[in-house]
């Protein structure tokens, strides 16, 4: 009987485990022909309410595992369930993967962000298989009267050699859905993984190269209308007034809201809103005065400049340092604002209604979009369905619930089910972005020694813009971080790997100033500080000096550092630490057509297992080359209040023809896994700044590259 | 508003839209065929491409009232089972990561491949210019077209 005439469920709960009851066995009827809506295998009618549902079996063996985590492009929703299927013993070929929608209930953390999804599943998701794994064993030991301890699995079938026993996982599931589960049940040793480790494909892959509807501008429902909405050119205005006697006469238009200092157009089509709201005559007030980089600029000088009584980090004494050293270097980078630029715009589909809502689309927080709705509209969570589509990227922008907010409120004032699109200008000018700063260190060098290190910073609207617990701290016996916020009405927000993008390439090139200074190779002086913070050990870090080392000297010899150089190509290097992951790059750079031209970049990785290496890889050559991208080319900035590019026309983005030829090695060091939609990035910058300095003896502090074109070329 | 019969994977379409309507938008909300990405609407990150008589063009920019009884294929009709050889590649060398950017790059690698069946990576290069990834997929994209031409 083949999957798709089965048109009825029933859904028998199994078990409940170590972390939290998990697994469902699904029996799908025979009964063809009759057509009957099929269960929700979560719904309370069923009485399995309270069942986290990882697995679903059906009795002619298909097995479905939810991805219960928001799927931005960072691989979660083939990693996810590899770690179920892995220890189920399935065959990954047969392997149904859905998107689960929001349920708090039956999963924990449906989270994208922090380069955390793997990290927080490895164990929870590996014994939800392991669990449906043993009470198939123990199905099978029961049907066919045998010690469970002599069954085994392999790709969906339990075996029991010595009766020559064979029985596929859909015939066991009745079975096992009586069989209580012990509270602990053995996870694999990870000499046996089988499919851990491999390179598997994307799961959606099919569906993207077909062009099927998957993302969340891709939503369509019956009665369903589109809105834009306009929000106030400039950072710090508000809305004055507003006609739309002109829009209101246009065809498709519905109607014209106002909500929170924004204008809603709702109609037809996303060209007629798009048409209605270019005819919106918008009187905005600034009460004042509008803000500009400049004097952002000159403010976080000011404040650098201001005794720090609170430092983020303090190790030693180092304005003696400074006072007692024989030379004192002092550099300052700037770092600009950032958009996001995820290749989907925002948008949002919310349905409001007054005993359910509704809310479908990319959202990074599902939860909190749930809460942040319920807030926003007064109304119960409990009345609030939240599904994720898969995003078109996601980078932090879709942590914020701006866009989530726009549906929610225009379909609300509307009583429509509502589309809501953000056109290209509307992403690029809403804020929420990398936020900009400067970041002045101070190296004091005694004897040949760097003896003190301190970074005095300044960024806007950031808690922390620092990340003082990096490298080299706990190498420099006095060592300081001072920090202090800049308010301002421009609204910032995580950036693909926060603060730790800008910090490494701020901290690696300081370091490598340093090492010139000294007359030492870079890299090995790096590897000398970090021999020197392995005898510390009443200094405290976030990184492990060991691992450290390990990707620093994989890469010394995967790019043949110190070794013969080729001619008219230069090399730099950077490593960095962030989200639980050791990252190490050399850059080679030659200087071609007048331009910078990054043209091969080594890449060493400790994140400990690799689950999906296909992903891991790609996840890793996306960092080097999104960073690369944005260290070259991007910059965003305030002028009058307002961002300064609007489109790709003036925001330039990395294209194939800038992109280097990336070689990337992960070491084999066992740890459980760490991130990797992030770490790639950071070192990315540092290494390409330091491979222009050895080219063309310029340093350049301030991103993009692209605006010293001039200076490098002489 | 006015009607317009357009052609899109072989198959008639009547629509009624405003004359400037971007094709996009015309595939993207009145024929539901949503495969067709928009991106930025100026015509600089390709997400829109189409092939109109064979030729890949960027669809925010063609106005519905130029299209005429011209070919159009989006990445929907290209093949029938979703296994142009191109399509295949994709999957092959594992291109997508986000996935929004890749029907816009599949349709261009399309229309270039049926020109150039032995392509340099120059000519990749150049042909593959106006299409983004925001996730950095490039050099799998190129990947994957080495392989589509080895199998053209
Ligand atoms: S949407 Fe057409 S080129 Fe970007
Ligand atoms: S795969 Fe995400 S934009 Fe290309």
């Amino acid at each position: 009987m083949a999957n798709h005439t089965l048109n009825r469920r029933t859904f028998i709960k199994v078990s409940t485990a170590a972390c939290g009851g998990l697994v469902i066995g699904a029996t799908w009827l025979s009964s063809c022909g009759q057509e009957e809506k099929p269960v929700d295998p979560r719904g309370e009618a069923d009485g399995f309410k309270e069942m986290n549902a990882y697995i679903k079996i059906a009795t002619n063996g298909v097995v479905t595992i939810n991805a219960p985590n928001p799927e931005i492009g960072q691989g979660v929703k083939t990693a996810l369930p590899m770690l179920v299927a892995e220890e189920l013993d399935m065959d990954w070929d047969k392997v149904i993967v859905e998107q689960a929608p929001l349920d708090t209930d039956n999963f924990f953390r449906q989270v994208a962000g922090g380069s955390g999804s793997v990290r927080e599943a490895w164990l929870p998701f590996r014994k939800a298989g392991a669990s449906a794994r043993y009470l198939l064993l123990a199905a099978a030991a029961q049907e066919w009267d045998v010690p469970m301890d002599d069954c085994r699995t392999m790709d969906g079938y339990v075996y029991h050699d010595g009766t020559a026993q064979k029985a596929h996982y859909g015939e066991l599931v009745n079975t096992a859905a009586d069989i209580d589960l012990p509270d602990e049940v053995p996870l694999k040793d990870k000499a046996n993984f089988r499919l851990i480790g491999t390179a598997v494909k994307n799961v959606d892959n099919r569906k993207i190269i077909t062009g099927q509807p998957l993302f969340g501008l891709d939503t369509k429902r019956e009665g369903m209308k589109y809105a834009m909405v306009v929000r106030p050119p400039a950072f710090g205005q508000t809305l004055d007034s507003y006609d739309d006697s002109e829009t209101m006469s246009m065809p498709g238009i519905h109607k014209v809201i106002s909500f929170d200092d924004k204008v809603a157009v709702i109609g037809d089509s996303t060209w007629a809103v798009k048409k209605g709201r270019d005819a919106l005559q918008i009187k905005w007030k600034t009460n004042d005065q509008l803000e500009s980089s400049e004097q952002h600029t000159a403010d976080f000088k000011n404040l650098i400049n201001r005794k720090s009584n609170d430092p983020k980090r303090k190790d030693g004494q180092v304005e003696s340092a400074i006072a007692d050293a024989d030379k004192v270097l002092e550099a300052t980078y700037e770092c600009p604002f950032l958009p996001h630029a995820c290749l989907e715009p925002m948008n949002f589909f919310a349905h409001v209604k007054d005993d359910h809502i509704e809310l479908n689309g990319p959202v990074q927080l599902p939860a909190r979009a749930r809460t942040h709705i319920a807030d926003k509209l007064e109304v119960e969570e409990e009345i609030i369905d939240v599904h994720m589509t898969r995003m078109g990227g996601g980078f932090g922008r879709r942590l914020y619930m701006d866009f989530v907010e726009d549906a929610a409120m225009v379909s609300k004032m509307t009583k429509l089910p509502i589309q809501v699109v953000w056109t290209r200008e509307d992403d690029m000018t809403a804020g929420v972005y990398r936020p900009a700063g400067m970041y002045n260190y101070k190296a004091a060098i005694k004897d040949d020694q760097l003896m003190g290190w301190h970074l005095r910073s300044a960024a806007i609207n950031t808690g922390n813009g620092t990340r003082e617990n990096n490298f080299p701290a706990g190498a420099v016996p006095n060592f300081q971080v001072d920090y202090h916020q800049l308010d301002s009405d421009v609204t910032i927000g995580a950036w693909r790997a926060p603060n730790h993008n800008f910090i490494a390439f701020s901290e690696e090139c300081f370091l490598d100033e340093v090492a010139h200074e000294l007359g030492k190779d870079p890299v090995d002086f790096r590897l000398e500080l970090l021999a020197s913070a392995k005898d510390k050990e009443d200094v405290q870090v976030d990184y492990d000096v060991g691992r450290y080392i390990g990707v620093i000297n994989r890469v010394k010899q995967m790019s043949g550092w110190g070794l013969s150089e080729k001619s008219g190509v230069y090399r730099g290097f950077g490593a960095h630490f962030s989200f639980g992951t050791y990252v190490a790059q050399v850059a080679e750079v030659a200087i071609e057509d007048d331009d910078i031209k990054v043209k091969k970049v080594y890449c060493a990785v400790d994140c400990g297992i690799v689950v999906n290496r296909s992903g891991a890889e790609t996840q890793i050559e996306g960092g080097i080359i999104d960073g690369l991208g944005h260290a070259l080319y991007g910059e965003l900035k305030i002028e009058e209040g307002k961002a300064n590019i609007t489109n790709f026309d003036k925001h330039r983005m990395i294209r194939m023809r800038e992109c280097p030829e990336v070689v990337i090695d992960f070491i084999d060091s066992g740890f459980d896994p760490q991130g990797l939609g992030e770490p790639g990035l950071p070192p990315i910058p540092a290494a390409v700044g330091n491979a222009i300095f050895a080219a063309t003896g310029v340093r350049i502090r301030k991103l993009p590259f692209i605006q010293h074109q001039k200076e490098l070329i002489g | 508003m006015k009607e317009y019969n357009i052609r899109v994977n072989g198959e008639s379409h009547i629509v009624e839209v405003h004359e400037d309507t971007p094709l996009m938008w015309v595939l993207r909300d009145s024929l539901g065929l949503v495969g067709t990405k928009y991106g930025c609407g100026i015509a600089q990150c390709g997400a829109c491409t189409v092939h109109v008589d064979g030729e890949a063009m960027r669809s925010c920019s063609m106005p519905i009232s130029s299209v005429g009884d011209k070919s159009i294929v989006t990445i929907e009709g290209l093949s029938k089972e979703g296994d142009h050889p191109v399509q295949q590649a994709w999957d092959e060398a594992d291109v997508s990561q986000c996935g929004y950017c890749q029907a816009g790059q599949i349709m261009t690698a399309v229309a270039f491949l049926n020109k150039n069946r032995t392509p340099s990576d120059d000519a990749i290069e150049e042909a593959m210019h106006g299409n983004i990834c925001r996730c950095g997929t490039y050099n799998r994209v190129k990947k994957a077209i080495k392989i589509a031409a080895d199998k053209m």
